[in-house]
């Protein structure tokens, strides 16, 4: 469940937090796209290490190991997965370059988790579902994402609940075989979705007795307007899109493995 | 069952320290009931009687043995523990099969969980529901089957969050009898609740939390009759008291929470007045 404290927004202030949240979306989106794009270890090493200042700015850096740690599960499975499908393809021989790549291709997935826990981490769902209005989405769209989002650490916690509530009932969940133990995940899964249909029914309920939707036209108290900060994001993901398309362009082919350095 | 807790220590996850240093001894048969205002840490310290939550600081033995060093699971068969919400829990496609559950997790004969099933149905008077999914009962009713899933195994220990919210008053006072059954046997009963009237009328042991600690542990009759001790845990004296404590004037005993005892109280003053 720590994937989700590492995705769960506190209010605090920073130069992280009063960014637009539209512009920081561009700029996970631009990381991401580069970690997708590069496949060698030094790059992702690079994006990696990028996503560093900002974590300190925001002063998140606590919840943002936490979102590591819940993601460290997932990272190490697919090396395992890698390691293991090179190995098969290649006939059972493993080079130390097949372990970077492995290597690679789990870091590329951290990144992605990291950039994406950090606009998480600094971005309230209300300044979410503002940008979402600004950029023309309907409100009833704009608003049913801001709750989603509010609710997946709420999810979360009930999904600990549910299990602790199953587990008093004698429910072993790490008994058995595999088949077995994904079974054991029934009892828990349907609690957590049947509530889950339960309170968006209720919430739908609670809010149009509180005549939700009733005037078309809605204003806004806060509107978004770019400030200093945001300039100075643009002009850094100007930058970052610049120097990504010259490597690409002109050193794709032979940006060096650490295989390579530690052969020397 | 009996179960010793040391000044136990529990921290959340967010550093939220809802229990702080709680030492509470519960022997065989006894009835205790855990009341206190929101976010005492009520829900927080009976979790540690199945060993879903584990101290931080301090230790809990249930039947001598450390809830640290086993499972839950273990625990479980013989501490069975009724969740606040029943939604956490239900997840079957018939009520038969929901009380079945446990019943088969914990390995019992397919005879004996046919017979358990029926008597669970019946003492929960949900016998017409058997065939029902759960999800289709009303909220009094899925609390039931909560209920009923627990009692089925039949537990030494028996662990209740708030057992009687949205519950009409003929099952809670079902509940009630089931409780006074239950303490025949020699079995355990903790619960946990706000429902003042409810627990004058059961007499039991209180025990009262207050920001992570116990204020006071004594007879229902003689905590829930201390109007200074209830006002600061936001909870008013049940009606009877609330009565008594303001006729002390007429020579009425103050202690008073059961009607039974009310009548015989009032009976007494009239007949020695009278002389
Ligand atoms: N899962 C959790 N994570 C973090 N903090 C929690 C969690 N559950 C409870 N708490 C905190 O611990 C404290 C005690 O909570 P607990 O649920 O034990 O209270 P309670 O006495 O059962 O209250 P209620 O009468 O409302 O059920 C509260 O301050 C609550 O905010
Ligand atoms: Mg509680």
């Amino acid at each position: 469940m720590s994937v989700f404290e590492g995705l769960r927004f506190r209010k605090v202030y920073s130069p992280i937090h009063s960014l637009d949240p539209r512009i920081k979306f561009i700029y996970v989106i631009v990381i991401f796209v580069i970690a997708i794009i590069f496949w060698q270890v030094i790059p992702l090493l690079i994006l990696f290490f990028m996503q560093l200042p900002f974590v300190l700015l925001a002063r998140v850096q606590k919840q943002w190991l936490r979102s590591l740690r819940g993601a460290a599960f997932l990272a190490t499975f697919i090396f395992l997965l890698n390691i293991l499908a090179t190995y098969i393809s290649s006939g059972f021989v493993l080079l130390a370059f097949d372990f970077e790549r492995a290597f690679a291709l789990t870091l590329r997935f951290v990144v992605l988790v990291e950039s994406f826990s950090v606009f998480f981490l600094t971005t309230s769902p209300d300044h979410l579902g503002l940008a979402l209005e600004e950029t023309r989405v309907p409100y009833e769209f704009a608003f049913a994402f801001t709750t989603a989002v509010r609710f997946v650490p709420v999810l979360a916690e009930e999904a600990q609940t549910i299990m602790d509530a199953q587990k008093a009932r004698g429910l072993e969940l790490e008994k058995g075989s595999l088949l077995k133990r994904i079974r054991n995940y029934v009892p828990v899964l349907i609690p957590l979705i049947v509530s889950a249909i339960r309170r968006s029914l209720e919430l739908a309920e609670a809010m149009e007795s509180r005549a939700w939707g009733a005037t078309k036209k809605r204003t806004n108290l806060y509107s978004l307007r770019l400030h200093r900060g945001d300039f100075a994001l643009i002009a850094i993901i100007i930058g970052i899109i610049i120097v990504a398309a010259y490597v690409y362009i002109y050193f794709f082919a032979s940006i060096p493995a650490i295989t390579q350095f530690l052969q020397l | 069952m009996v179960i010793t807790a040391e000044d136990v220590h529990f921290s959340y996850p967010n550093n939220v320290e809802a229990l702080k240093g709680v030492s509470l001894q519960i022997k065989d048969g006894e009835f205790v009931a855990i009341m206190g205002q929101n976010g005492a840490g009520k829900s927080t310290l009976v979790k540690h009687f199945n060993g879903l939550l584990k101290p931080s600081q301090g230790s809990v033995r249930v039947d001598g043995v450390e809830t640290s060093k086993t499972s839950v699971a273990a625990l479980a068969r013989n501490v069975g523990f009724v969740f606040q919400n029943p939604d956490h829990q239900l997840f079957s496609e018939t009520v038969e099969d929901e009380i079945a559950f446990a019943l088969k997790n914990f390995g019992f004969e397919q005879e004996v969980i046919e017979k358990r099933i029926t008597w669970a149905l019946n003492l929960l008077s949900l016998t017409q529901y058997r065939k029902t999914s759960p999800f289709l009962l009303s909220g009094g009713e899925r609390k039931r089957v909560a209920l009923a899933s627990v009692l089925a195994w039949d537990p030494q220990m028996l662990i209740l969050d708030e057992p009687t919210i949205g519950q009409d008053h003929e099952q809670k006072e079902k509940l009630r009898q089931f409780i006074v059954q239950m303490q025949t046997q020699k079995k355990t009963v903790v619960t946990v609740t706000h429902d003042v009237e409810f627990v004058a009328e059961c007499n039991p042991r209180v025990v009262l939390m207050k920001e992570g600690k116990i204020v006071a542990d004594g007879p229902g009759k003689i905590i829930l009759t201390n109007q200074q001790l209830l006002t600061e845990s936001s909870i008013v004296l049940p009606q009877i008291a609330q009565i008594f404590t303001k006729l002390t004037s007429l020579g009425l005993p103050k202690d008073i929470i059961d009607i039974y005892e009310a009548k015989q109280a009032i009976l007494q003053t009239k007949e020695s007045k009278r002389r």
